[in-house]
C-alpha cells in the first residue's frame, strides 16, 4: 500500500486515508459504524455476506466497503435512504435461513448477527416458507458445529487457509445447499483452531467444553497471561461465579495478534479435574491424611529443621572425631545445607520461583533448579544472563532466512510458527530445520533434516564448518577439533547462504536442543554459526517462565539477576543425593528427563515437601507432605516471556477447595522456619524486589568463554528420542480433558522407521519389550518413517514414561 | 502418503499432466476441472472420495479444494450412476418450449425420477441445474456431450431407444 494520502468524505466529515484502504478500513479507524460479518481485519477480503454495503456517489449501486478501496475525493454516505434499504434487504436475505431461536443458542448475547438483526433487521419476515437444515458434523473434541446457524461469511474457511496453515474447512455444493465442510468428517487437527470459535460471527461453531455453560451477560471477565509457552499469549480468562468457564485471546499485536493456541485455549479445563488436591495431605505410617494447613505447614517446616539438624550433628560428630583422631588433614567439609534440595517448574509464577530460591538459599543451599528436563550442564557457567529469542516476536515476520535447531515450532510455540509462517508468505523466507527427526510444518521449508540425536552435533558442525568457510573467519580455538577436516554439503552451503544472504536472518535452538545430552555443543555451534552468518542467535525457550526462572535465580550455580558474587551456590540435581527436597509444580513422573532416576532419589530423601495443585500416584509415592497451590487463573504472579516482556497478572477466582496460591505458601514457609526477609503483602512486592535487582541487565545471548567441544562420535546403535507432546507439558495440560482427546494427545508408544523395525525384526502395532538399563516396558509399535535410522522415538511426560530411565539414553527394543 | 491410497491411472495422470502444462507453475489449481472431468470420465461417469483425494495429491491441493470444487459444478457426479449420462434443459428458454412435458415423458418411459438411474445401469437422468446454451433449439437435451434439439416425444423415444 502506498503512503500517498487521499481525501475522502465519509457522511459529511472529510477524512485522510492512505490510497488504496478499503473503505471500512478506513470508517472503522474513524469509529463510523458499518454492519459487517465477513470482514475481518486479520483476514483476506471476501465480500460474500454483503452486510456492510454503502452508498457512494457515481456508483449506480451501494458498494460492499470492505472491498471498494478509496479514492481522492470519494464521497460516501453509511446512513443515506440507499445505504439503510440495502444493509436492510442484505439483513433480511441472511435471516431466511436463520433459525430464530436465540434462547437456545449458545452464542445468544454475544452474536454478530443478534447485534446487527437488532439494528437493521425488521420485526417480521417476508419469508414465510420452510428453513432449510443442515446436518451438524463432528469436527472434534472442541468444537462443536450447528451449521443450520451458519451465514457463510467463510471467516473459518479463510482462517484455516491464510493464518493457520491448512485448508481443512470449506465450503461444499451451493446455492441453498451450500454449507461448511470438513472433507468427509474429520476432524479440525489445527493447533489455533479454536479461534474459529471466536471468528465466527454467529453460533456456528461455538466451543465444546464451555457449550452451554454461562451466558455472556453473567460471565465476568479478567486480562490475564497463558501459562504454557515462551509466548506469553494475552488472554481474557471468563469466570462465572467464581469458577473459569472459557478462555479468548486478548489482541495485543506485538505478541498474539488477535489469536491463541488451543493448548492456551482449553487447558484451564485441568483446573477443575478430579485430581485437584483441594486440602493439606501429610504421610505417617505410609498412610496419606488430611490435616489443617497449620499442621501441615508446620510438619513441612519441622522436616526441613529436622533434616537440617541431623546434618548439623552429624557435621559437629565428623568433626569431633577427625579432631581425636588428629589426623592433622583438612577436612573438605561440606555444607550441611546441601543435603536441601528445591525442584521448581518453569511454568511457576516469576514470584513462586524467586521465593523458593530465596528459601532455599537463606537456608544455606543453592541446590535449586528449573532446568527439570535439561541433561547437559556442562557450560551453564558461559550461559547468557538470561536465554531468549534475541529479538521482539514482532519481528519474526520479517525474516528473510532462519535456521531453527531441535524445534517442533509448530506444536510447541504455535504463535511463533505463524509468525514464521508469515515470513515465509511476505518475504519468501528461508526457514531450516536441523531435528531429530522429521517434523511437519505447516510453512514452506527450505530444507528439514532429520538425523538421529545421536548425530545432531555433527549434522550441526557441518553447517558451522560452510559457516566458517563462507566467511572466511578463522575458526577460534575451541572449535578448531571439532570442525577441522569436515566436508559440508551442498545443503549445508546452502542453508549458510541464505543466512549469510538474507537481510533478516535468525539461527534458533529449540526446546529439543536444550533437552539433548549434547546441549552444550549444540549451543556453540548454533552461536558460531550465528556470528559467522551475522544472523541473530537466540532461543526458544521451553515453558512460560524459563526466561523468568534464570532472571529469578531458580539455578543452582547464579543467584537472582544472574549475581554469582555473594550467592549461596548449589549444584545440578543429578549429582545430589537430597535427603530433603522442596517440589513446586513438579511431577516427578513426567517433568524430569529421567524420570525413574528422580523417583529413586526422591524415594531415598527423608522428607519431600510437595507445592502441588494435583494429587497423583507418583507424588503420594514420593512425598510426605502436599500442599495445595492455585493454579493458572486461581494466582497472581508475573511471567517474562522468550523476548524478555515481564508480564503481570492477578488471580481472577478464588483457588479450590483450601488451596493457596505458591508464593504465600512459600512465604509462609520461609517464616515458619525463622528466615529474614518473608514479609510480604502482596506478590508484587515480590516482584518490585526482584524487578529492583535485574533494572541493569541487558539481554545478550553471547556465549562467554566457550569451552573447547568434541563431537560425541560413536554412541550406541539405538537411541532413544522424544519431545514432549504439545499437551503434555505440565500437570495443567496433562489434565485437560478436551484437549486429551484430540490427535495431538499421545499415549506413550515406541516409533521406529521401516529399516530399522526390519532389523530389530518387529512389525507394524506389535507389543515390543523396551529396555533402558534396569527398566523395561512393554509398549506397542508404530512404524513411522519420519524417524530417522537409528532412533526410537517415545514421547515424555505421558503416561508409561515413568517405566523408563533418561528420555535420550541408549534403549533396547526387542520382539516380545 | 500412505500406500493404500488410490492412484490415478498412468493415462489420467499423462492427461492431466498435459493440462498442467497449460498454465503457469503456481497455477496449479487452474487444471482441477479439467483433471476432474478427466478422471470421472474413466471411472464411468462419475468421481468418488478416493478418486477426489487422488487428484488432490497429485494437484498438490487441500482435499477439501477439490471436494469444493466438485461438489459446486453439476458437471460432477458424488455417486455411481448408470453409464448414459441424460439431462433435459429445464431453463427458462426450453420451460416456455415445453421441457417439462419432455421430463414427464422420459420419466414415464423409463420409470425414475430425476437424479435417478435406471435399474439396469443404462441410463441416468441427471437434474439439470444450468442453462445448456441452446436456446434456440428448445427444448433440448444432452445425452452423453450431445446436443439434441426441437425434442419431440417420439424424438427422445429414438434417441432413448438408441441407447445401449
Amino acid at each position: 500500500m502506498s503512503e500517498e494520502l487521499v481525501t475522502i468524505t465519509v457522511d459529511g466529515r472529510e477524512i485522510q486515508a492512505p490510497k488504496g484502504a478499503m473503505l471500512i478500513e478506513v470508517t472503522d479507524k474513524a469509529n463510523i459504524k458499518v454492519p459487517r460479518f465477513c470482514y475481518h481485519q486479520k483476514l483476506s477480503v471476501a465480500a460474500n455476506c454483503r452486510m456492510c454495503l454503502v452508498e457512494v456517489e457515481k456508483a449506480p449501486k451501494a458498494l460492499p466497503a470492505c472491498a471498494t478501496p478509496v479514492m481522492e475525493g470519494m464521497v460516501v454516505h453509511t446512513q443515506s435512504a440507499a445505504a439503510k434499504a440495502a444493509q436492510h434487504s442484505v439483513m433480511e436475505f441472511l435471516l431466511i435461513n436463520h433459525p430464530l431461536d436465540c434462547p437456545i443458542c449458545d452464542q445468544g448475547g454475544e452474536c454478530e448477527l443478534q447485534d446487527v438483526a437488532m439494528g437493521y433487521g425488521n420485526d417480521v419476515s417476508q419469508y414465510v416458507e420452510g428453513k432449510r437444515v443442515v446436518l451438524d458434523k463432528n469436527i472434534g473434541p472442541l468444537i462443536t458445529t450447528e451449521l443450520t446457524r451458519c451465514i457463510h461469511c467463510t471467516r473459518c474457511v479463510r482462517f484455516g487457509e491464510e493464518i493457520a496453515g491448512i485448508r481443512e474447512l470449506g465450503m461444499t455444493s451451493r446455492g441453498e445447499n451450500a454449507r461448511i465442510a470438513t472433507c468427509v468428517e474429520q476432524t479440525v487437527a489445527s493447533e489455533m483452531s479454536g479461534n474459529v470459535i471466536d471468528l465466527c460471527p454467529v453460533g456456528a461453531l461455538t466451543a465444546k467444553p464451555s457449550r452451554f455453560a454461562a451466558r455472556a451477560w453473567e460471565m465476568m471477565q479478567h486480562a490475564s497471561v497463558a501459562p504454557h509457552d515462551c509466548v506469553g499469549s494475552n488472554l481474557f480468562v471468563h469466570t462465572l461465579r467464581g469458577e473459569v468457564i472459557r478462555v479468548v485471546p486478548r489482541d495485543n499485536e506485538a505478541i498474539n495478534e488477535a489469536w491463541i493456541s488451543d493448548r492456551d485455549r482449553f487447558s484451564y479445563e485441568g483446573i477443575y479435574s478430579e485430581d485437584r488436591l483441594t486440602s493439606p495431605m501429610i504421610k505417617q505410617k505410609d498412610e496419606w491424611k488430611v490435616v489443617d494447613w497449620d499442621e501441615a505447614l508446620k510438619f513441612a517446616a519441622d522436616g526441613i529443621k529436622s533434616v537440617l539438624t541431623q546434618l548439623e550433628q552429624a557435621e559437629i560428630q565428623d568433626d569431633t572425631q577427625s579432631e581425636s583422631e588428629d589426623s592433622g588433614e583438612v577436612v573438605n567439609k561440606t555444607n550441611p545445607a546441601d543435603k536441601i534440595a528445591a525442584l521448581v517448574s518453569p511454568n511457576s509464577t516469576l514470584e513462586e520461583l524467586y521465593l523458593a530460591q530465596k528459601l532455599l538459599r537463606s537456608l544455606g543451599s543453592g541446590n535449586i533448579d528449573h532446568r527439570l528436563r535439561q541433561s547437559d550442564f556442562s557450560d551453564q557457567d558461559a550461559a547468557p544472563t538470561m536465554p531468549w529469542l534475541g529479538q521482539n516476536i514482532e519481528d519474526l515476520e520479517k525474516l528473510n532466512a532462519a535456521l531453527l535447531i531441535g524445534s517442533n515450532v509448530r506444536k510447541q510455540q504455535p504463535i511463533i510458527a505463524h509468525r514464521l509462517r508469515k515470513a515465509t508468505l511476505n518475504n519468501a523466507a528461508h526457514i531450516s530445520f536441523v531435528n531429530p527427526r522429521v517434523y511437519d510444518f505447516h510453512f514452506p521449508v527450505a530444507s528439514n533434516i532429520a538425523v538421529a540425536q545421536q548425530q545432531l552435533s555433527a549434522e550441526l558442525a557441518l553447517i558451522a564448518a560452510a559457516a566458517f568457510k563462507a566467511s572466511a573467519n578463522d575458526v577460534p580455538d575451541h572449535l578448531k577439533k571439532a570442525l577441522s577436516g569436515l566436508k559440508p554439503k551442498v545443503e549445508h552451503k546452502a542453508m549458510v547462504s541464505q543466512l549469510k544472504e538474507g537481510e533478516n536472518t535468525t539461527v534458533l535452538l529449540g526446546d529439543l536442543a536444550n533437552m539433548h545430552p549434547d546441549f552444550s555443543v549444540l549451543r556453540v555451534l548454533a552461536e558460531a554459526i550465528a556470528t559467522q552468518t551475522n544472523s541473530v542467535f537466540g532461543y526458544l525457550t521451553e515453558a512460560a517462565n524459563t526466561a523468568g526462572a534464570w532472571l529469578a535465580g531458580a539455578v543452582p550455580h547464579r543467584g537472582p539477576a544472574a549475581a554469582t558474587e555473594d550467592v549461596v551456590q548449589g549444584s545440578v540435581f543429578a549429582e545430589q543425593n537430597p535427603d530433603a527436597v522442596l517440589l513446586l509444580n513438579v511431577e516427578p513422573d513426567a517433568d524430569m528427563v529421567n524420570s525413574q532416576a528422580m523417583i529413586e532419589t526422591l524415594q531415598q530423601a527423608s522428607r519431600v515437601i510437595a507445592i502441588t495443585a494435583f494429587d497423583s500416584a507418583a507424588l503420594r509415592d514420593t512425598a510426605s507432605v502436599m500442599l495445595p497451590a492455585a493454579t493458572f487463573a486461581e494466582t497472581s504472579g508475573s511471567y517474562v516471556n522468550a523476548e524478555g516482556f515481564w508480564q503481570s497478572f492477578k488471580g481472577v477466582c478464588q483457588p479450590s477447595g483450601e488451596a493457596r496460591p505458591g508464593w504465600k505458601i512459600l512465604r509462609v514457609l520461609g517464616n515458619l522456619l525463622d528466615q529474614q526477609g518473608f514479609d510480604y503483602v502482596s506478590s508484587d512486592e515480590v516482584r518490585d524486589e526482584l524487578r529492583s535487582q535485574c533494572e541493569n541487565i541487558e539481554l545478550d545471548n553471547t556465549l562467554n568463554n566457550a569451552a573447547t567441544i568434541k563431537i560425541n562420535g560413536a554412541a550406541a546403535e539405538l537411541m532413544r528420542c522424544g519431545d514432549v507432546p504439545m499437551y503434555s507439558g505440565d500437570a495443567l495440560l496433562r489434565r485437560a480433558s478436551s484437549l486429551q482427546q484430540t490427535q495431538d494427545a499421545q499415549v506413550i508408544c515406541v516409533r521406529l522407521n521401516a529399516a530399522e523395525a526390519s532389523r530389530l525384526g518387529v512389525a507394524e502395532s506389535d507389543s515390543v519389550l523396551v529396555k533402558q538399563g534396569n527398566s523395561s516396558a512393554q509398549l506397542s509399535l508404530v512404524i513411522d518413517d519420519s524417524i530417522p535410522t537409528g532412533s526410537a522415538w517415545i514421547p515424555m511426560a505421558v503416561k508409561g514414561n515413568e517405566l523408563l530411565g533418561d528420555a535420550f539414553g541408549e534403549i533396547m527394543v526387542e520382539k516380545v | 502418503m500412505n500406500t493404500t491410497d488410490t492412484q490415478l491411472s498412468k493415462q489420467s495422470c499423462a492427461e492431466i499432466d498435459a493440462l498442467l502444462a497449460k498454465f503457469p507453475a503456481e497455477g496449479r489449481k487452474s487444471a482441477l476441472l479439467g483433471a476432474l472431468n478427466v478422471v470421472q470420465h474413466e471411472n464411468k461417469g462419475f468421481l468418488t472420495e478416493d478418486l477426489m483425494d487422488a487428484v488432490a495429491r497429485h494437484l498438490d491441493l487441500a482435499k477439501i479444494e477439490v471436494y469444493e470444487v466438485a461438489s459446486f459444478y453439476s458437471m460432477y457426479e458424488l455417486k455411481p450412476v448408470a453409464r448414459h449420462n441424460v439431462a433435459v434443459c429445464t431453463n427458462i428458454s426450453c420451460m416456455l418450449m415445453g421441457s417439462q412435458s419432455i421430463v414427464n415423458h422420459v420419466e414415464n418411459k423409463l420409470g425414475i425420477k430425476l437424479g435417478e438411474s435406471t435399474a439396469d445401469g443404462r441410463i441416468y437422468l441427471k437434474i439439470e441445474e444450468e442453462c445448456l446454451a441452446a436456446c434456440a433449439g428448445g427444448p433440448m437435451m444432452q445425452v452423453d456431450h450431445v446436443y439434441h434439439e426441437n425434442l419431440t416425444p417420439e424424438k427422445v423415444d429414438e434417441i432413448l431407444d438408441g441407447l445401449e
